[in-house]
């Protein structure tokens, strides 16, 4: 896999303004009408577009839906999808299911986290990878999985891992 | 268009693409399709059909359930047999390119076997192989066979029938129809499903909602993903069934993110069922109207729970609520609402095509039909079966399976996921139906079938699944979110070696207390896991807590590793791979692992080379194996 592939389907990580951020959330919120139940929607768009939700943000969609920002905020933390902070360029996830756990899984997950330097749920200080674990990609029969941006690799080997990481020349 | 003249066009394009007198090359392209690389033959199989100047209709297939075998192709030449090839590399698709379609050899060096009439010699019917004889496709029944997004697929083999019937009967008339066929829920719990239906049919109000639940958490369970990638119109046809039935105008499907190409395949679904009239105002020219909208989901586990997720798509933090009321009653919104799985959809859609009765022919007494299974783990032929309830474990797992990889020992299976629990052996040949699952201490569950060998730990597993409960429970009630915690750290001192005397009856009293305190199912099932390993691998736990000794060779803080100065050649390897930096040697020179150093990551094992297998793993025992290299000759 080259690197134009593996930076592809990613999002633009810039630390943004609060001018901009709320100039795009407002082009988001465009297409929606205000009501609750679009809360987690939004949210999941928004999360697109910055790849973490800006805390202007919230509270510019706590004002849209009518419901106070500590409610905004309550559902963001709630789920697991949802990140407070920037995320790197490239999202690597590794699998932690139960199909994955007994094919060796864990020893997936160190080796990604021996290459890249950095635990499950970190980004490195480039803002250039964060490593994830998900509960299962429903790629199962494949075990171990791992999915690198929005590519899916199946029966991961520690060497497979190097070679999927390390070619791309980190740094 | 009404209905039967879509039907007609429907099955004139069908009839005209199996007629064309071209090859039709069906290509599996699932998610797990793709992760094998089902988009490299792809691209190969066009350059060479290209290259070959070789007409070709090319039809992207969901997941036919051979998942071992990925990627897989099956190729359909006029007048012949279908014939499927599978572990596919570029290379044999290019070879079977010319071999198959420029000339006539179908290479059965290569193939599977082959489906349809007629058969080739040299090569074995599809169907006739013990990974595919012993299951009936039900919810399965299109996936594999046809083109997921084109709705004309469906229509021309039976689909939306089901729908055109019910729409002639009384709303009354199709629950008891679902009422005979015994059909019980298959996300879990196995609720009757007709019974289901006629609560919130005879619930007041007019305003009722349909729920597709298609968060599908269950780690290593994926049935519900095929069957929205191979054949979304199956379960949306099972929707709008039961939104006729029940009264509802409006549907939800509530799918994980973690499934972008199942969420593409539903909405493509959606935009041509409305296009055909089968879905928003007067569907078929009736009165009936439904609307369905697509929620994903955003990484909880609980939200799979069906009053949690009914707070997540209100838009809030997606934690359980105390029934009843039950959604029947008092759902979305505060409005009647039924639930169902999405293999429950499908079934619908099949038994309101096919009749109750012969849906009821299948399966046992009081476990109607066929589940589905993902079969994964340490079995040969891992993949997605669908097998008639009541079938033994032995069959599914030495039959469909095909046994053990690596000439190992079955140790265990693990069903329902981590609700589930852990079965030995000893229930290898006994059916596998909601009653004797359920007797055994464990549940039929979504359908995750996670097998294990002799090198899984079992205590290990426990702590593994409580990692996860202990993760995802929301926290509302004390006993789940507390009692996991410490059951967790109950268990990870034990394979940490500081197990003590009564942390097995500490785990069995907190069990309890959290599977009474729990309002949900996620903490009424928790301790499952627990009950089983401690049940059936009582002596697993005994070993780590009184002999600090790992049975599996898992539990870090249990094994060793040491050089057998026997068999060292001295070749250095391991020394250079070791990343904790703590094997000392030298050219010739006995390898040796000084054990303050080592962190137990198992490399030096794998390293070591096979001719020489001179690094030994062990558990519960010292040590015994010099402390400085000597000379490789010296030896003797
Ligand atoms: C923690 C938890 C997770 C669940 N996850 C799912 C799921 O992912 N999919 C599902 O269909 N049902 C799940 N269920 C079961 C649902 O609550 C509900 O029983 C089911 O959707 C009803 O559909 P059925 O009658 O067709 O099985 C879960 C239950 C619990 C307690
Ligand atoms: S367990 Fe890893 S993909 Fe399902």
């Amino acid at each position: 896999m080259s690197i134009a592939e593996v930076t592809q389907n990613t999002h633009t990580v810039v630390q943004e303004d609060e001018e901009t951020v709320t100039t795009r959330v407002d082009e988001i919120l465009a297409s929606y009408t205000g009501v609750k139940a679009e809360l987690i929607p939004i949210l999941q768009q928004v999360q697109q577009a910055f790849g973490y939700l800006p805390e202007e943000a919230m509270s510019r969609i706590a004002q849209f839906v009518e419901v106070p920002e500590c409610t905004v905020f309550g559902v963001a933390t709630f789920y697991a999808q949802f990140k407070l902070v920037p995320t790197g360029r490239n999202i690597i996830k590794v699998c932690r299911g139960t199909g994955c756990y007994v094919k060796g899984a864990p020893r997936i997950l160190e080796e990604t986290e021996k290459i890249l330097g950095i635990k499950d749920g970190e980004t490195t200080p480039d803002l250039e990878y964060t490593l994830e674990t998900v509960a299962c990609f429903g790629s199962c029969a494949l075990a171990p999985v791992m999915v690198v941006n929005d590519k899916v690799y199946g029966s991961m080997t520690t060497d497979k891992v190097k070679k999927i990481l390390d070619r791309k020349g980190r740094h | 268009m009404n209905f039967e003249e879509i039907k007609k066009q429907a099955m004139s394009n069908w009839e005209a693409m199996q007629n064309s007198g071209k090859a039709r090359i069906l290509i599996g392209t699932g998610t797990c399709g793709i992760a094998a690389g089902a988009e490299d033959i792809l691209e190969t199989l066009r350059e060479e059909l290209g290259k070959n100047s070789i007409e070709a209709d090319i039809i992207q297939v969901g997941c036919i359930g051979l998942c071992y075998a990925e990627p897989l192709v099956e190729i359909v030449k006029p007048g012949m047999p279908g014939v499927f090839y599978g572990n596919l590399t570029p290379e044999l698709m290019a070879e079977i390119v010319r071999d198959y379609l420029t000339a006539d050899n179908p290479r059965p060096d290569l193939a599977l076997g082959t489906r349809g009439e007629g058969t080739i010699n040299g090569i074995p019917r599809l169907f006739d192989l013990p990974v595919l004889k012993p299951q009936v496709r039900i919810a399965l029944r299109n996936c594999g066979n046809i083109d997921p997004t084109d709705i004309h697929h469906y229509i021309a083999n039976g689909g939306y029938e089901g729908l055109s019937e019910v729409l002639r009967m009384k709303p009354q008339e199709v629950i008891d129809e679902v009422k005979k066929s015994g059909l019980r829920g298959r996300g879990g719990a196995g609720f009757p499903t007709g019974l289901k239906w006629q609560f919130c049919h005879d619930s007041p109000g007019t305003q009722k909602y349909i729920v597709c639940n298609a968060d599908e958490g269950d780690p290593g369970a994926f049935m519900d993903r095929a069957v929205l990638e191979g054949d979304p119109h199956a379960v949306l046809e099972g929707m709008l069934i039961g939104a006729y039935a029940i009264g509802a105008s409006e549907g939800y499907i509530y799918i994980r993110a973690e499934y972008p190409l199942a969420i593409q395949r539903l909405r493509t679904a959606l935009e041509q069922m409305e296009k055909c009239g089968l879905l928003g105002d007067n569907i078929m020219g009736s009165s009936f109207s439904f609307h369905i909208k697509i929620k994903e989901g955003a990484g909880a586990f609980v939200c799979g729970e069906e009053t949690a997720l009914m707070a997540s798509i209100e838009g809030n933090r997606g934690m359980p609520r105390s029934r009843p009321p039950f959604p029947a009653q008092s759902g979305l919104w505060g409005k009647p609402t039924n639930i169902n799985n999405v293999e429950t959809w499908a079934d619908v859609s099949a038994i309101l095509q096919k009749g109750s009765g012969w849906y009821a022919s299948y399966g046992t007494e009081k476990s109607k039909g066929t589940k589905t299974f993902s079969l994964v783990g340490k079995v040969m032929r891992t993949g997605l079966i669908e097998v008639p309830m009541g079938i033994p474990m032995r069959e599914i797992i030495y039959g469909i399976g095909g046994g053990i990889p690596d000439g190992k020992n079955f140790k265990a299976v693990q069903t329902g996921g981590p609700s589930g629990g852990c079965l030995s052996a000893s229930f290898l040949d006994s059916p596998v139906d909601y009653e004797s699952l359920a007797s055994a201490g464990s549940i039929v569950g979504s359908g995750g079938m996670v097998v294990m060998d002799e090198d899984s730990c079992m205590v290990d597993v426990a702590r593994y699944f409580l990692t996860f409960t202990q993760l995802e429970s929301c926290g509302k009630c004390i006993q789940c979110r507390w009692g996991t915690k410490q059951m967790l750290d109950i268990l990870e001192d034990i394979v940490s070696g500081r197990g003590r005397d009564g942390d097995i009856e500490l785990l069995l009293e907190l069990s309890e207390a959290v599977k009474n305190g729990s309002l949900c199912a996620l903490g009424g099932t928790a301790p499952n896991p627990v009950l089983t390993t401690i049940r059936y691998f009582r002596d697993e736990y005994e070993a780590h807590i009184s002999e600090k000794r790992c049975p599996a060779l898992v539990c870090k803080a249990l094994v060793s590793y040491y050089i057998d100065s026997e068999k060292c050649q001295g070749c250095g390897i391991c020394a250079r791979a070791c990343p904790a930096e703590a094997i000392k040697g030298g050219k010739r020179m006995v390898h040796v692992i000084e054990q303050d150093k080592c962190t137990k990551c198992g490399t030096c094992l794998d390293v070591c080379p096979a001719k020489f297998s001179a690094v030994v793993k062990i558990s519960g025992e010292p040590v015994v194996a010099p402390t400085e290299p000597v000379p490789v000759d010296s030896k003797a």
